[in-house]
């Protein structure tokens, strides 16, 4: 589905991640693999470190730890924000919603709008696609956008599909409109019939969390993981994107009536090294237009990645100069999208660590 | 320049893929065997294999390795 916003900007981008970093050579510790096979997968996907919240961390800390800081340090005021979006698959509560408990420990204003998205990997574009639309309405001015999952806690340590690969982290954009006569394109789409490629089946409704969903389970791969954890489909996930994100890239560019050459940075959800690489090969995207080092660094936080890849990526480049960028997220419903915008001329563009 | 066997002997020395007809369905490569495999074709013959090629039957036997191969131009 075809999105185009006019007149909308990123003014602001703040990740936040946990001060703890955990080692690939650690995790390797508790896989039921030989260490010549982790360590070839190592060199392969990227993995080396990845940052991890302390048990008991939640969603809601990393955000207002984020966006304390941005109101201490002059860049957001308290009651400028019309409306706050969190995009999360780890939220605090079943109930109430986690952007309501973000409000109430920030002491917000009333006359404004809270709202929990249930994304992950595409929900950058998702998040901001949500705000630009809020944006049309003359009462809202600002948003704030909060990505944030604390996936570590739902992932079995024994799993080496998913658990060196998860990373825990926030990111803040703020958005409002633009002076200029800016225009975005997005195009989004879902696929809710392989909702189970990414997955935790217990802990819902559908299936409450109980001594038998957090027995640990040999589900044939070596891997040990319970009901409770997250089950990640990686071969499905791989193909998925290899077939659909190229495609979806490609009819933004129409849409934009731009060409693959005219983009100056492709920022891709960092799924994993090797996924994206393949990815850069398949769209004749030199890699360092496709920059893939984060989950190397961080680990892959879901939502997270799109904004932590421009920060650390772009950084203080980001507050003079601008960019055209595409912006690509794919992952759990499924669900995948693409935004074409410029960005630029900042007013921030940072990475803080959560301590 | 590496053949295929060798690479397949680094990435499980344990097996003896000769022995074998489906890899896959034997338990002598998984998903992320298959990666790794992936990597160290692209790398030995200078190539890179789709992404959309990376599916577990053309992975089955040294047979559909070559078919792979040959489709990205590598001719031996």
């Amino acid at each position: 589905m075809n999105f185009t916003f006019r007149r909308k900007r990123i003014c602001g981008i703040l990740t936040v991640v946990p001060a703890r970093e955990q080692s690939f050579l650690e995790d390797m510790k508790n896989f039921n693999f030989s260490e010549s096979r982790s360590l070839k997968l190592k060199e392969v996907m990227g993995f080396d470190k990845h940052r991890m919240v302390d048990p008991g961390v939640c969603v809601s800390d990393l955000a207002v730890f984020g966006l304390e800081h941005l109101f201490h340090q002059g860049r957001l005021q308290r009651d400028e924000i019309d409306a706050l979006i969190l995009i999360t698959q780890s939220p605090d509560y079943f109930m109430p919603p986690t952007s309501n408990v973000i409000q109430g420990r920030l002491n917000l204003k009333h006359d404004m709008l809270c709202l929990d998205i249930n994304q992950g990997c595409a929900g950058f574009v998702i998040g901001l696609a949500q705000a630009f639309l809020l944006l049309e309405q003359e009462s809202v001015r600002k948003v704030v956008v909060v990505n944030a999952d604390v996936l570590s806690r739902k992932t079995s340590p024994k799993d080496r599909n998913s658990y060196p690969l998860i990373g825990d982290a926030a990111a803040i954009t703020v958005v409002e409109r633009d002076a200029k006569e800016s225009v975005v394109y997005a195009n989004l789409k879902m696929d809710g019939t392989r909702n189970n490629v990414l997955i935790i089946p217990a802990g819902g409704f559908r299936l409450p969390s109980s001594p038998e969903t957090a027995r640990m389970e040999d589900a044939g791969d070596n891997n040990l993981r319970a009901k409770d954890h997250l089950h990640m489909d990686g071969s499905a996930v791989f193909n998925f994107v290899q077939v659909e994100v190229p495609p979806l890239i490609n009819d933004l560019l129409k849409q934009a009536g731009m060409q693959m050459g005219e983009v100056d940075y492709f920022f891709c959800h960092q799924a994993n090294r090797f996924m994206l690489q393949k990815l850069a090969d398949k769209m004749r995207v030199p890699y360092a237009k496709m920059p893939s080092n984060i989950v190397e660094h961080f680990g892959n936080s879901s939502g997270v990645t799109i904004p932590a890849t421009i920060v650390y990526n772009l950084r203080e480049r980001l507050l003079k100069e601008k960019f055209k960028v595409c912006l690509a997220g794919f992952g759990v419903g499924l669900s995948w999208g693409a935004m074409m915008l410029e960005l630029g001329d900042v007013g921030f563009n940072d990475l803080i660590e959560y301590e | 320049m590496k053949t295929v066997a060798e690479i397949l002997k680094e990435i499980r020395p344990e097996f003896d893929f000769a022995a074998s007809t489906d890899f896959i369905a034997d338990g002598m490569l998984d998903s992320f065997d298959v990666v790794t495999l992936v990597a160290a074709l692209d790398k030995n013959f200078g190539i890179s294999i789709q992404g959309v090629d990376i599916v577990p039957e053309n992975f089955k036997n040294h047979e559909t390795i070559e078919v792979l191969l040959r489709k990205n131009g590598v001719t031996r």
